[in-house]
């Protein structure tokens, strides 16, 4: 558990001078992967076996792991980071030696990811989340657990141009998620209600030809697909467990995590757009969840997974009432229920009869809302100060029903506000107010900073 | 709004590249016509003459759809003969541009400018311009970016 550092350490001292990482460092690296290996020496040690068969893919996994951890050490020993000169300088690599500086101006975000092995040796990782290109220059990985959230509030302090003492400013709890909640709500998504449907189809309908239930093709593949949906939905509940929100003066902090214990930031003037998602079988119990965009584009492909995930979860699981609030705390003013006149011409019907019953696009002097989807809807809303650019598209049926699509792009590679299959005149209109009003609203110096 | 057209070099250098990409197609057809005979060989001989050209149609279609204005604030982008585009570009979103000419734009003098702004989304490529008037709008692009540049 990651707590602000009340009754800890004195406080770092954030000197120009090089450090270290934590010394355990190399030990979380393959941590995981020695686990592994003691787990299986251990069970193997019990039972009695014939010599020269068993223990040779042990001496071969230890060998791994010794080697892993020499490299593991050796990467310790030749990587250093300091403050210095407003930069985040990191160098690391004994061949081919590599120095990285984030500018603390740039940063968007400070994050402290504690994983299982970290957190049984008392460690986190810090993360610095910056404008440029990539994560993994930003990760000191990793500094001891009590250090990380000063080094954060001391990271974030230098990135608002205060003292590198300030202390951070004290968080609110806004809102927690029920675990319980948590687990219906992922067990009502499609991706684990779709492959049992397929098993149960193909079960009942294979039945009718063949006795054996064994021999039914596609059932083993239909059930191989549940376990990979499981799996997936034990991930997203070991990621979002014990989900909490809280306000601090510049932004939101989210902790969230069962096995790997995450605490992230987002600050407000960083957000690019809000998604608030209504799934079709979330629907009756008056669920939706909220994502958000942080800026952090041309993330590199080789990048970890988490790097590419660009879109966080803002609230992973929430009553309307409740998403509601939260919408109006992270973008105050926005209307996020469309007005009756945001709906899209009757006659889209004919081109998009599937989604029809949840386009609108509407708008005012700070916010583009735009809402989309089949079955689950999907409403996203862009500060207009945020608007990269405005697309307009017009296919072969929408020319004939004197329709067009207007896209307004959002930085990151997630979402745009698409305002679907509008009327001919008012698509036009909206392409070109939405270029104007954006100019504006960036030239609006400076930007409207949120007040608690 | 007056769109400005592509250069015209363009269009030849896409009937070029489709000519020599009908090529093996006219001998196949030839082959077929001498083999078959008859009927058979005269809709081979139609059948290929159909295919290329509503092909050179469809490529000229979407030569004339290309269009782009450097307005005040921002540069427009227009292109698709299906799918009608249109991008707007605020001049103060631009991140980078780069300019791309492959083997066939050098060997027409031709080059492509390409936009970059922060949203993965945004598509706004100008193709076929004269590699001097490329480097021109890049350069006056990249002054008026810069000067209306604005943070995230």
């Amino acid at each position: 558990m990651i707590q602000a550092p009340e009754l800890g350490p004195p406080p770092l001292q954030l000197g120009e001078e090089w450090r270290r990482l934590h010394p355990l460092s190399p030990l979380v690296r393959v941590g995981a992967g020695l686990a592994a290996v003691l787990v299986f020496f251990a069970t193997s040690l019990g039972r009695p076996t014939s010599p020269g068969t068993s223990s040779f893919p042990i001496l071969l996994w230890l060998a791994t792991a010794a080697i892993g951890l020499i490299f593991g050490v050796v990467s310790w020993i030749v990587t250093r980071w300091r403050i210095h000169g407003g930069d985040l300088q990191i160098e690391m690599g004994l061949i081919r030696r590599q120095s990285f500086r984030v500018p603390l101006a740039r940063i968007q975000a400070v994050d402290v990811v504690a994983p299982l092995t970290a957190r049984l040796l008392g460690l986190a990782e810090v993360r610095v989340v910056s404008a440029g290109r990539g994560l993994e220059r930003g990760r000191l990985a990793y500094v001891s657990a009590a250090e990380a959230p000063m080094l954060r509030a001391q990271l974030l302090a230098l990135a608002h141009g205060l003292d590198a003492e300030t202390p951070e400013p004290q968080a609110q709890q806004l809102l927690a998620v029920a675990n319980v909640r948590l687990g219906v709500g992922l067990v009502l998504r499609p991706h684990l209600l779709v492959p049992m449907a397929l098993v149960v189809v193909l079960a009942v309908t294979g039945l009718g030809v063949s006795a054996h239930t064994a021999d039914i093709v596609g059932v083993d593949f239909g059930l191989a697909l549940v376990l990979i949906a499981l799996a997936t939905i034990g991930r997203a509940f070991n990621d979002d467990y014990a989900f909490t929100i809280s306000e601090a003066g510049d932004g939101v902090r989210l902790d969230r995590g069962l096995l790997q214990r995450r605490h992230e930031t987002i600050p407000y003037g960083r957000i690019q757009a809000i998604r608030w998602v209504q799934p079709l079988l979330w629907r009756p119990f008056g669920w939706c969840r909220l994502e958000v965009d942080v800026a952090r584009q041309h993330v590199a492909r080789h990048g970890d997974r988490d790097a590419k995930q660009v879109a966080r979860r803002l609230m992973p699981i929430a009553s309307v009432d409740e998403a509601a609030w939260l919408i109006s705390r992270v973008m105050p003013g926005v209307r996020a229920v469309p007005p009756l006149a945001a709906m899209c011409p009757p006659r889209a019907r004919l081109k998009a009869p599937f989604s029809y019953h949840f386009l609108a696009a509407w708008y005012d002097d700070r916010y583009m809302c735009a809402r989309t989807g089949r079955f689950q809807a999907a409403t996203v809303m862009v500060p207009l100060d945020k608007i990269q650019s405005v697309r307009r598209e017009r296919g072969p049926v929408q020319r004939w029903l004197r329709l067009a699509t207007v896209h307004i792009d959002t930085a990151g590679h997630r979402w745009q506000a698409s305002a679907r299959c509008r009327d001919d005149g008012e698509a036009d209109s909206l392409m070109w107010t939405m270029a104007e009003l954006s100019r504006h609203a960036r030239l609006r110096e400076p930007v409207v900073a949120h007040s608690a | 709004m007056t769109l400005q057209p592509i250069s015209a070099k363009f269009w030849l250098a896409r009937q070029t590249v489709l000519g020599v990409g009908a090529l093996p197609l006219v001998l196949l057809a030839i082959v077929l016509d001498i083999a078959l005979g008859g009927v058979a060989g005269v809709v081979a001989v139609v059948a290929v003459a159909v295919a290329i050209a509503s092909a050179w149609l469809i490529e000229r279609g979407r030569y004339r759809s290309w269009g782009y204005a450097e307005r005040d604030a921002d540069l427009i982008v227009q292109r698709g003969l299906m799918i009608h585009k249109l991008s707007v570009v605020p001049y103060g979103r631009m991140q980078f541009i780069d300019v791309v000419a492959g083997p066939v734009d050098r060997l027409f003098g031709l080059a492509t400018v390409q936009l970059h702004t922060a949203a993965a989304a945004t598509d706004a490529r100008i193709p076929g311009l004269l590699r001097a008037d490329a480097d021109q709008l890049r350069d006056r692009l990249a002054a008026v970016g810069e000067s209306r540049a604005t943070g995230l």
